[in-house]
Order: C-alpha cells, then structure tokens, then sequence
C-alpha cells in the first residue's frame, strides 16, 4: 500500500483545519465550509479506497513508519500507521460519519458567529480522531488520545459566554485527565518492560508479561496492571461508571459535535483502544473482568437515568452511555468483533438519532424539552421517520443494524464464562428493556401525542416577554436538506448496514489477525456455529429474550406517555425516592462535588496554607532573609566607627593568635 | 649593666602606654597620631636592643629606614588631620564616627 495515500487521509482534514481556522474570516464562511468539506470528503474517499483495497482486492496489511520525530537513548518516537481491517474500518466510519456532520452544520450553525471556528474545530478532531485509528506505537496512540480530548474541551464550550458550557468543558478535561493519568501509566509500565512503544513488540511481549509480578500493592500481574491503567484511559475517554460524568454535561455544546464527538467517534476511541490491544487483554482474564463488570453496570444503570430526563439531547446522552457500556461489556467477554461492530452500527443509528434531535432543536427554536414537543411528526417528516429508523436501530428491532449487534453482544455475554458474566449478563439483558423504554419514550413525546408546544407558546404570549411573544403560535417547520441530506444519508446505513456486514464481520473473520482471541475465550466462534445467515437470526429473534423486552418497553412507553400520562405522574409520585435517585443520577455527580472535589480542595488549602505558604515562603525564602537580617544586626554592633575600638580588637586578635600559637607551638 | 631584659621591658611598656593611649584616649587625634609614633618607637628599640646583643649592625640600620617612614607617615597623618579640621572644625575622636555599620 502506498503511504504516501495513506499520509493523505490524515492531512486532509488537518490542512483544511488549518486553513479555515487560521484565514477563516479572510475567505468567508462559504470558502470555509467548502474548504474543511472538501478535505474530509478526500479523507473519506481514500479511506474507502483504502477499505476496498484491502477488503476486496486483497491488499495486506501495512505496518510501518512514516515519519521519524525523535530518536532518544534508543527510543525512537515516529508517526507510523498500523493499516489493516480494524484500523480501516474505523477510518471509513469516522470520516463519512465526520462528512455528514460537516454538511449538516451548514444548516445547524446557520445563524452562529462563530461559523468558520466550529469548521476548524470538526475538521481537526477528523485529524486527531485518523492520527488515533491509525496508529501503529503508543506514543501517536497517546498523541491522538490527547488531541481528540482536547477538541472536545473545545467544542463543548464552544458557546464560551454561557456558564454551564465552560462548567461543563472544565468537568469534561478534569475527569478525562483522571482517565489518562491511568492510561499514562499503562503506557509507561509497558514501556518499562519492553523498552519500546510500538504496537508489534507490546503484543509480542504479552504471553511474556502475564507471568511477570509486579511488586506493588503486594505484588500484582504485570499485565492485569498494564490492562486495567490501559482501560482506565478508556473508561475516562469511552465515558464509562464512575467516568462517565462529563458525558451528559457535554451535551451543552452543539448537536452536531454531540453526534460526532459524543456519541459516534471520539467516546468510541476507548473501545477501539482496547479491541486494538487485544493481544494484551487476552492474557488477562482479570482486566477483562473488570472491563466486562464496569460495561455491564454502565449498560444498565445510565439507561436508567435516559428514563427520567426531559432534555431530548441529554435522553440520548445517556443512551449513549448505555452503549457505550455495551460495547465494553461485549469487549470484557473477549466479542470484540461485536464490540467494533456494535461500534459502527451505534456510529451510524446514534449520529443519526443526534442529527435528528438537532433537527427538531432548529424546528423547535432551539427548545431542547421534550415535555414542550409533541406531534412533531406531521410538520417534520423526514426528520421523524429518519429519527423512528435510528430509534428502531437503538432499540435492536430485527432487521435494523442495531439488532445484529446488539443481540451478538447480549448473546457472548450470556456464553462467556469470566468471573462477573452472570451479573453482567442481567444487566445487559434488562437493558434491552431500558433502552426501548427510553428510546420509544423520546420517539413519542417528540413526534406523537398532544401538541405540547402550543400550550407554551400561548403563555409566552400572555407574558409578553417570550422571543416570539405577541404573534401567535410558530409552528415547527422541516429543516433545509443540508439537515435532512446527513439524516437520510446516515439512515441507509443504521437501517442495512448490519444486514450486509453481520456475516463478515461477527462470524466471517473480517478482522483476520488484527483481533486475537484465545481458543478458550472465543465465545463468538461458539456463536458461530449456529449462525445461519441474516435473515434466519432475525426471524430467530422473535422467540428470545431481548425481543420481548424490547416490546414489553414499547408498551410501557406507549402506556405511560400516550395513553395515560397521569399515570406517570402517579408513579413519580409514589417512588419519590426512586425519583429523587435517578434526578440526582445516582449521587455521582453529588459525591464528585461533595467529597473528592471538597477533600481536594482541602488537601490544596492545607498544601498552599502549610507547604506553600508556612514552609517554602515562611521558613525558606523569608527565613533566609530574616536569619541574614539579624546576623547583619547582630556584627554591626561590632562596627562602632570608633578608631580605638578597632584598635582594641586588632590588639585582642593579635594577643589571641599569638596565645594560640604559644600553646600550640 | 643594662640586660637585654632591661630593654625589653622598657620596650614592652611603651608599647604598652601607646596601646593604652590609642584606647583611652577620646579626645584627640594628635594623640592618636603620637601613640602610633610611640608604637614605632617601642618597635625600634627592639630593633636596637637585638642588634645590640647580637652584635649586627644590619637591625640599627633598620631602625633609620623605620624612623624615615614614621616621619613620613607622621607628615601624611597630620596632612590628612588638617584637610579633616577643615572639613569638619573638630578633631574630636568621638565625632569621627562616619565608619559606623
């Protein structure tokens, strides 16, 4: 393969970035977009034509370096890429996932000043987002981590007047540091014992590594270590419990980077990271524990909270999470093929479903409360029935994409045999239920169901302050085709795309050697066995488990907010401690603010008051002046200005020297 | 007959009455300036008391180079102790504290 077209991908973006960034008032918000779209569409092209290349005409896999930045007592730093079918699949979701997003912002970020910046900025994180997949050493691995993360800080607080964008930016950068001190220092253990940063050593080394005892906390696997301070970073990037904070506050920056960055790219790096260090996590069977009992509880517990929220965006925020969790859940059973799979179709259906909330935010004059919607569906149909197919996909209907994965994960979790998998398996089978309850929840109160948005706007017109107060109801209009164009781009792949790949990807061996399992963990290839082809494991899913649940929340749905919305009223009523739990999400937010953040804060006034202050200011720098002071006042007695004094000491020196040398000589 | 003891003795104590003036004294300067002298003085008849009891000439030699220098030394003292009057109209020694740390 020729690297030079590989250079290209990654560069696109980055000069467009650049360019737009840097010039973007000079040449105007049309030559922007143009610009920044452009090197994603090349981006884009190439990485598809990298993917046919390999996937149909054969190509092998490229492992090499590109670039080399620096060479330090033996440790070359280089910009390398690891081209094979993982890296490539990525490459081609992140960039027509990015492509969609950028037109789409046409439409979103209309009427925004900053237009010009947001292109720079999506294009970027396309950059950093390439750099990441496309890694082949840890160093460019950490280097994209980074990148993206900061991309994200920036776009989160995006609009940087409002208080809780930079409330939220800040939460964002401190907890995914937490992660990355983690990740930092699986790198760097691993770094210590094979004395180089490339991907083909590390993995090498693994078989090594699992019999090496590290001597800390009384003596620890050296590869456990290495895997659960790896999948630390992850749990901070990938947003998984007790990480998972920042997610949901990220929504305070705009759709379209909520679609990109926070639900189908950047919070999937982790799971990328960790299918890309299979080798590793393969020799471990306790780090995949771990990573399987943290998934399952995520999966679980944060689709709970989409349950209760009103705020359409932050509904599919936790949503988010909840597949997010999923996908690691899938990763601990060692399905990480279902996990990268999962991660595609979630790209898609979640993009999807984003775009579509923003679509129905612009409808809606930028109202993000669902309990003011309602009865969407007839001003805004190719919004609605976009967003019905991303629904459908979320909630695993068969035939969607959603499904294919969805169920593959439920499935590996159900046959793995890792410590933890009895209660992870729970948790991902009752998410089924959760996840359709939310889903159809969202679905109905948006689309369907009494016209909510009249009643407001009737109030606002009584009290003569609302935006549009005075004249009338606005009624929700359908947005202009750059909005509806991504919409009904991304809803051909969330509805098909796992139809066609399933067979390929899951049971065919897609990822060839780019994923290793051990025989013993190969929970998908037991699958495989009684895999019959698409169709026959979607008609199969009528008689399972997930499928009913699935239903069963439809109905609760359908009960609680179409039919008889008091009833929901009542409910909250009489669980008003369970209520008052899922408001405050579980009390982590409550414990981070309450307790880390105060003992902190109390361990940087005691470090500033006694260390800082008292010690190296009092005793250090002070005091060496104050001791230099009175040293100074004390001798100056000595110097009276009297000739006769000095006379005296010469003579009383004189007479003690002579003394000494008489007694000594 | 005069001992080398002798002379050492009456040496020592004009060195000691010139200490003893340079101390006591608070008032004038010219005194300090002649207790130095008597230092000399006292320096001198070492010299001599030596070159005596070893009968080489070479230590009274000495005592003409010494007496030279401490009249030219004397010269400079009291140049510097007349521009000082000018200066200041006193020649007090308690006054001539500008060295004070």
């Amino acid at each position: 393969m020729n690297p030079h077209l590989l250079i290209a991908i990654p560069l696109a973006p980055l000069i467009a970035a650049v360019i737009a960034g840097l010039a973007g008032h000079r040449i105007g918000r049309a030559a922007s977009h143009t610009i920044t779209i452009a090197g994603v569409a090349i981006a884009c092209g190439l990485s598809l034509y990298v993917l046919k290349q390999m996937y149909w005409d054969g190509v092998g896999t490229f492992n090499g370096p590109v670039y080399t930045w620096l060479v330090s007592d033996g440790v070359r730093i280089q910009v390398g890429f690891l081209i094979d079918r993982l890296s490539v699949l990525m490459m081609s979701v992140v960039t027509f996932v990015s492509l969609c997003v950028h037109v789409y912002t046409i439409g979103y970020m209309s009427d925004d000043p900053g237009y010009t910046r947001f292109f720079s900025y999506i294009s970027l994180f396309t950059f950093a987002m390439l750099m990441l997949v496309m890694s082949n050493n840890f160093m460019q691995l950490f280097f994209g981590w980074e990148a993206v993360g900061m991309v994200s800080y920036l776009l989160i607080g995006f609009w940087y007047t409002r208080p809780s964008a930079i409330f939220a930016n800040f939460k964002a950068f401190i907890v995914n540091r937490v992660g990355d001190f983690g990740f930092i220092i699986g790198i760097a253990a691993l770094f210590s014992y094979t004395h180089s940063l490339s991907y083909t050593t590390a993995f090498a080394a693994a078989p090594h590594l699992a019999q090496q005892t590290l001597p800390v906390f009384g003596g620890v696997n050296a590869l456990t270590l290495i895997c659960v301070a790896l999948f630390i970073g992850a749990m901070g990037k990938s947003a998984q419990v007790p990480l998972h904070v920042w997610l949901p506050d990220s929504m305070e920056g705009p759709t379209p980077i909520s679609a990109l960055i926070h639900a189908a790219t950047m919070v999937t790096a982790g799971i990328f990271m960790v299918a890309r260090m299979s080798p590793l996590f393969e020799h471990s069977s306790a780090a995949l524990s771990f990573v399987l009992v943290i998934g399952a509880t995520t999966a679980f517990f944060m689709g709970i909270l989409g349950v209760v929220n009103n705020d359409i965006k932050r509904v599919i925020a936790y949503s988010t999470l909840s597949q997010l969790g999923y996908m690691t859940a899938a990763l601990g059973a060692s399905a990480y093929s279902a996990a990268i799979f999962h991660l595609m179709t979630h790209a898609f259906f979640k993009a999807l479903l984003f775009l579509a909330a923003g679509s129905v935010i612009i409808g809606m004059h930028h109202e993000q409360d669902m309990r003011k919607m309602g009865g969407l569906g007839k001003y805004m149909p190719i919004t609605a029935i976009t967003c019905w197919v991303g629904g459908l996909a979320l909630v695993a209907t068969p035939f969607f994409s959603g499904f294919y994965s969805k169920d593959a994960i439920i499935e590996a979790v159900g046959m793995s045999q890792r410590w933890g998998s009895t209660y992870a398996y729970w948790c991902v089978l009752l998410g089924a239920y959760i996840t359709s309850l939310y889903t159809f929840r969202l679905l109905f109160m948006t689309f369907h169901g009494e016209e909510r948005f009249r009643k407001v706007h009737a109030e606002h017109g009584h009290d003569g302050h609302g935006e549009h107060g005075g004249h009338g109801v606005h009624e929700p209009h359908e947005s202009p085709w750059v909005v509806t164009g991504p919409l009904i781009a991304l809803a051909i792949p969330a509805l098909l795309i796992g139809y066609f790949t399933v067979g390929k990807i899951l049971y065919g061996n897609y990822f060839g050697s780019a994923i290793v399992v051990l025989p013993a963990h190969n929970v998908l290839g037991r699958m495989a066995a009684h895999y019959h082809g698409p169709l026959a494991l979607a008609l199969h899913a009528f008689v399972t488990a997930p499928f009913w649940l699935a239903v069963a929340g439809l109905f609760t749905a359908w009960l609680f907010v179409l039919k008889r919305p008091d009833l929901a009223d009542a409910a909250a009523v009489k669980f008003a401690w369970l209520k008052r739990i899922l408001d405050q999400k579980f009390y982590f937010d409550w414990f981070n603010e309450q307790v880390i953040a105060r003992v902190s804060r109390g361990i940087g006034i005691g470090l500033w008051k006694a260390g800082d202050q008292g010690l190296i200011d009092g005793a250090v720098v002070n005091g060496t002046a104050a001791s230099v002071g009175w040293l100074g006042g004390v001798v100056r007695r000595v110097q009276s200005g009297y000739l006769y004094s000095y006379a005296f000491w010469i003579v009383i020196g004189l007479a003690a020297l002579l003394g000494w040398f008489l007694v000594h000589a | 007959m005069i001992t080398l003891a002798d002379m050492l003795t009456v040496s020592g104590i004009l060195f000691a009455l010139a200490v003893a003036g340079i101390f006591l004294n608070r008032k004038n300067v010219i005194l300090l300036l002649m207790c130095v002298e008597l230092l000399l003085l006292a320096a001198n008849f070492n010299f001599i008391a030596f070159s005596r009891m070893l009968g080489d000439l070479t230590g009274q030699v000495f005592v003409f180079f010494v007496l030279t220098v401490a009249a030219a030394e004397s010269a400079i003292g009291l140049a510097i102790l007349v521009v000082l009057f000018r200066e200041r109209r006193s020649i007090n020694v308690e006054d001539l504290n500008t060295l004070k740390g």
